[in-house]
Formats: structure tokens, sequence, C-alpha cells
């Protein structure tokens, strides 16, 4: 295990090691301890690294991750996990807006509540929530999956494309061109297999899916106002 | 006398200067469809523009430098202030962001080659960046849009530099639209999206609202990016003095601003003709807020819309830009609108010189198209010969011009160089009308 102490020896030397490690390093695992809500943590990443963030971070902590798994033993600040494009973010408590924001791949982990727009322009990313989510929730989300286990607000899905919704909850509205749609096996299946990576004790027949109508698709002047 | 006598003085038909045979077209298109006109390009109103301003050359109190023997340099770099790569330009004129999808991949591959020969860069568009336009660019600017439409880590530390785009001149504030037709296999491969849906890109980024949380997007990319790239932050114009300011504060390497001539693959007509100021009216603004940072020539000002000519290039220089970037002229230069294709156009309801249904994908030229035996009508190699060629004259105009005024670089024209044709210009350019001091809002006679 390798210590990094953030508020010592600075950001930049931080990712530049972290992100220097290659596929077959042996210092896979990573402890920063005094994160101190700093920025950018973790960012940039691309080896199978495991690093642990002792205390809450702030804006777009594990940005653009590819393979590293980065746990975050506290709050994460807006844009976490921001177009992540595989590994993993775990977080114990809860993520401000944009969490999973464009994520293109890998599984997002909120074990706590996470505020609006959680899992905007998702592009396949699959994030849980363990919580709530706030409004505008996968607002024109392309695609992937978001699991919630609690609520989620207004406008859930509002302008969505292929992404799919679970919600455990209720939800307080539906956006433009989001609505409920059948739970068929392959969606109990797939909601399992999140709800098992994630560590979530839920069971699957207590979701609702949400997707799209597809009324959107196509340009038409009625749909404009 | 009788009423029928065609022979006796009549009134002459009268068109309405407010209802134009324009207007009325507009209002039966209106009408008829019910849905606004969509178009590209940018505004085609007539503004204050370039061509307003003048010269005064060299004359008893400035001599000029020999037309062909004394050198005139035309290399600027961009990205000085943080990055640890800047970029190295042979010529003040860039390419400017145009998306696969809008164009296709020989035109994309063509700027390439014709920017690389001039030796400048191009810039990639919504949609992510192609191996054609990157294997054949030189110098590449990835930009950093609203929909991350093909965002990756792995393309952004290909580029040569990372464009953040707020806004476009011919829609501050307006997001865009890629029709179904335009939508290929792999155009919606790149964007995660069906094929053959109309593909909405976003007005305003997802993660960042404002300058102070901008500020924390610039230090995660330069994070992921090892500090090496410049960052660019383009806005369309229209509050160029707060714009430019709130950019540098945000930690802007580049600030590139877009004037309303500016053009776009596909938004509605009313935002282009109605939203946003002229190119020629932000300029000064943009160095204003620059030089009152002291951050003028640190932090590179790039100009945009309605760049035609080396005059034009010049006069953007005159004003304080450190360069221009190029992109309906630079679609004209690789074939776009081409007499030679008049019956084509004629079917599709346009004419040449006018034709600006880029959304549509069905452009005679094969440059804003996705259907393939179109787009096969654009040789990548010869396009980009015509673009080098075109850039080479922009630039032996724009020394030409620099010359006449005694200047060994055509960064050191300045405001002092110019005087305008018009009161308008006058106030926007913030140079004297021609023969007098005067220049309108800040004095003089």
């Amino acid at each position: 295990m390798q210590t990094f102490d953030l508020e010592a020896d600075g950001l930049r030397a931080l990712n530049e090691t972290l992100q220097a490690q290659v596929q077959t390093t042996n210092e896979t695992a990573w402890d920063v301890i005094n994160p101190r809500g700093s920025h950018a943590i973790a960012v940039g990443l691309d080896a199978p690294i495991e690093v642990t963030v002792n205390g809450s971070t702030g804006y777009y902590c594990a940005g653009m991750n590819q393979q590293a798994t980065v746990h975050v033993k506290g709050n994460v600040g807006p844009g976490a996990a921001e177009n992540m494009m595989s590994g993993k973010l775990i977080v114990d408590g809860d993520a401000s807006q944009y969490a999973g924001a464009t994520g293109h791949g890998g599984l997002l982990v909120i074990k706590g509540n996470a505020s609006s727009r959680c899992g905007i322009s998702m592009k396949g990313i699959d994030i849980v929530v363990g919580g709530n989510v706030g409004h505008m929730s996968a607002f024109m989300a392309q695609a992937g999956h978001l699991v919630v286990c609690g609520d989620a607000g207004d406008a859930l899905g509002d302008s969505i494309y292929e992404a799919q919704l679970f919600v455990r909850g209720s939800v307080k509205s539906l956006g433009a061109d989001c609505i409920e749609k059948e739970m068929r096996p392959e969606h109990i299946a797939k909601l399992t297999e999140l709800l098992e990576a994630a560590g979530m004790d839920a069971d699957p027949a207590d979701f609702k899916r949400y997707g799209s109508a597809r009324q959107l698709y196509n340009f038409n002047i009625d749909n404009a106002y | 006398m009788a009423k029928d006598d065609k022979t006796a003085p009549q009134t002459l038909p009268r068109y309405s200067n407010t209802f134009t045979p324009e207007v009325n077209a507009e209002i039966r298109r209106a009408a008829s469809t019910g849905i606004y006109d969509i178009r590209g390009g940018g505004a085609k109103r007539k503004v204050p523009h370039f061509d307003d301003l003048v010269f005064l050359g060299a004359s008893m109190s400035r001599y000029p430098l020999e037309g062909y023997r004394e050198k005139c340099e035309t290399s600027v770099t961009l990205g000085t202030r943080f990055a640890k790569k800047p970029i190295e330009l042979k010529i003040p004129i860039t390419i400017a962001g145009m998306s696969f999808g809008a164009l296709s991949a020989q035109a994309k591959e063509a700027l390439g080659r014709g920017a690389s020969m001039a030796g400048t860069s191009t810039t990639t568009g919504d949609g992510g960046m192609t191996p054609e336009e990157r294997g054949q660019s030189e110098r590449l600017v990835y930009q950093y849009l609203p929909s991350r439409y093909g965002m990756n880590p792995v393309d952004l530390r290909k580029a040569d530099a990372i464009e953040v785009v707020v806004g476009q001149g011919a829609k501050p504030g307006g997001g865009g639209m890629l029709l179904g037709q335009k939508i290929s296999d792999r155009v919606a491969e790149m964007r995660t999206l069906p094929k053959g849906i109309d593909q909405r890109s976003a007005c305003r980024h997802p993660d960042w609202t404002g300058p102070d949380d901008l500020e924390i997007k610039i230090l995660e990319l330069r994070e992921i990016t090892n500090w090496e790239k410049p960052i660019y932050v383009k806005v369309g114009a229209a509050r160029p003095f707060f714009d430019t300011t709130l950019a540098v504060k945000a930690g802007a390497d580049v600030v590139v601003i877009d004037g309303m001539q500016g053009g776009t693959a596909a938004t509605q007509d009313v935002f282009i003709e109605h939203v946003g100021i002229p190119t020629l009216a932000c300029i000064r603004e943009a160095v204003a807020a620059l030089q009152e940072l002291n951050m003028h020539r640190e932090v590179q000002l790039i100009v945009s819309g309605g760049i035609r000519s080396g005059a034009d290039v010049a006069k953007a220089l005159a004003l304080g830009a450190d360069a221009v970037s190029i992109g309906t002229a630079a679609m004209i230069a690789l074939g776009d609108n081409d007499p030679k294709w008049e019956a084509e156009y004629q079917a599709l309801g346009s004419t040449a010189g006018a034709y600006d249904d880029w959304h549509e994908g069905r452009d005679p030229a094969g440059i804003s198209t996705q259907d393939p035996e179109l787009a096969k009508r654009l040789d990548p190699v010869e396009a980009g010969r015509r673009l080098n060629n075109y850039l080479k004259v922009m630039t032996l105009e724009a020394q030409t011009l620099a010359r006449a005024c005694g200047k060994n670089h055509v960064l050191n024209l300045e405001p002092e160089d110019l005087q305008a044709l018009t009161v308008e210009a006058a106030a926007m350019a913030k140079v004297p009308l021609a023969g007098t001091t005067w220049i309108p809002g800040q004095g003089g006679m």
C-alpha cells in the first residue's frame, strides 16, 4: 500500500504519479490522505489500480477514469466520475450535482444520495445510487443504466435516449419523453447484476423501469414549445 | 380619363421596405409548414464589417517595407500562459471547428491536409475526433463541447490543444441539431446514439455552470493532460469585454471570439440573424479586457466570423487579435457552393453561392453530407491543396498590407494603421472616421 498525503505533496504530484502507473504495475493499492475537498483528485487514470481517498472530495473526482477503482470514504463534489470510460468509483457518502455526467462506461456506486442531474448525458456508464437522486437526473441520457434505490426528483429522464432507468421508490415526475416501461426478465437480470456489483441489498422485483417513448427522436414542431 | 387607359400615367407597383418579397415569402413558407426555417451558415444580413475599414499605409511620417524583399513575419504562438507545449503556427489563420457528421470524412481530411501544408491548425467539432482528421492534421485542436459526443481521454491526449466551447457566433446561447438524414452508422456510433434520429447538442455544459466552475473544469482538463495542452475558451460574440475577462479568470490560455457572421451546420434562421453582435464590434472590447488584465499577448485572442481575405486578417490583427479562424471560407475553398454544381443546387431550390441547407445532407459538392456517393465527389488531396493555396494567398495579402504600413511582423499592425469609412464601423472598431480624428463615443472631432 502506497500512501499519498495530498496536503503535503499536492494535486499535480498525485495525479502525475497515479497516471504513470501502467497495466502491469505492482503498486496497485494507493491510499490518499488529507483530500480536504480538493478538486480533480485521481483524474485521467488508466491502469488497474485501487485508490482509496480517505475523506471528501471536490469537483470531478475520478474524472475520465479508465480501469482504476477509486473508493471515496466520504462525500464527492460535483461531476464525480464525469466522462468515466471504465473502472469504478465507489462513494461511501453522498454525491453533489452531475454525478457520472457523460460517462461512457464503468460503474459508479453512490451509497448515499445523489443531487440533481445525476447521470446527465450518460453514454454507457452504469450508476447505482443507494439513496435518492435529485431533479433532472438522466437528462438526455443516451446509454447505460441508472439504478435508484430510493426516490427520484422532478423530471426524471427528460429527453432521454436509450439509457435504462430503474427506480425502487417514488418518482416525483417524469421528464419529456420518459415513460414507465415493462420490466421483462432481461431487465430483472440486468438489474440483479448491477445491484450485486454495487453491493446493494435490494430486491429487483421492487423496482420499476423507465425509458424513452422515442417520440422526440425526430423533430416535430408540436414538440417544440 | 378612362380607368382602363393603359397609356395614362400610373403609380408604379411599390414593394414595402418592411414587407419585402423575401419577408413575404418567409411568411408564406411558415404559414404553409408550421416550422421555423433551419439552415446552415452565419448571419446573411449586412452588418458593419472589415470592408468598412481601410489601412492608411505609409506616408511622410511612416516608411513602408519593400514589397517582396524585406521580411514580414507571420508566425504566431498560441498557449503561452500555462501550457507546457504551446502551438506554433506559421500563419495567423486557423481552421475553425466543424464536426465530422456535419461534414463528410473527406472534407475533414481535406481541412487537415490543407491546414498542415500551410503550417496551421485545424479543429474537430461536435462528434469527436476521426483518425482521418488526426492523421492529416499536424496541429489539431480538440473541441470540448456540451454534448461531449465521442469525448474520451485518449483522444484528448492526442490533441495539440483543447477548445472549451461555450458558444458560437451563429447562435450564442443555442445548442445544435444534426438531423437524422446525416446520421450514418459511423456518425451514430461515434455519438453513442441510434442511427437516423435527430441529434440534439445541448446548449450548455452538463457538469459546470459559470466561470467559477469553468476554472475547476479547466484544472481537471489540465490534470488529465499533464498541463501540456493549450486550453482555448470559445464564446459567441455577445458581451466580449466581460466574456473575455471571465475566460481569463477561468484560466484560458487562448480566448476565441466568434462573431455573428460565423457559420453553423444547422440552426434556426431567426437565431442566426438576431442573436449576437458583428465580428467587428467585439475585437476592441476583447482586447480592452485583456489589456485591463495586463494579459494582451499573454493570453492570445483568436477572432472568427466572416474572415474572407488577407485584408480581413490584417484588419483583425491590427485591432489586436493574435490570429483569426475561418470556417465558411475554408468550405468554399474546398469547393462548397461552386457554380459547377449549379444545376444540382437549382434542383434543391437554391443556387450556387446561396446554398445553405447544409443540415439536409444533400450537398452536391460532397462537403456537408454523409451520403457516400456525394462525399466521394470531394477528393481530399485536391481539396486540401486548394485550401492551402487559399491560406497562402490570404497570408501574402496580409503581409502586403503589413509591409505597406511599415511592419516587419503582421502582429505589429495596430489600430493607428486604420480608419473607418462609416460612422458605425468607426464606433465598433474604435478607429477614427476617415479624414477626421473622430471616434464615435470617444470624443475628438
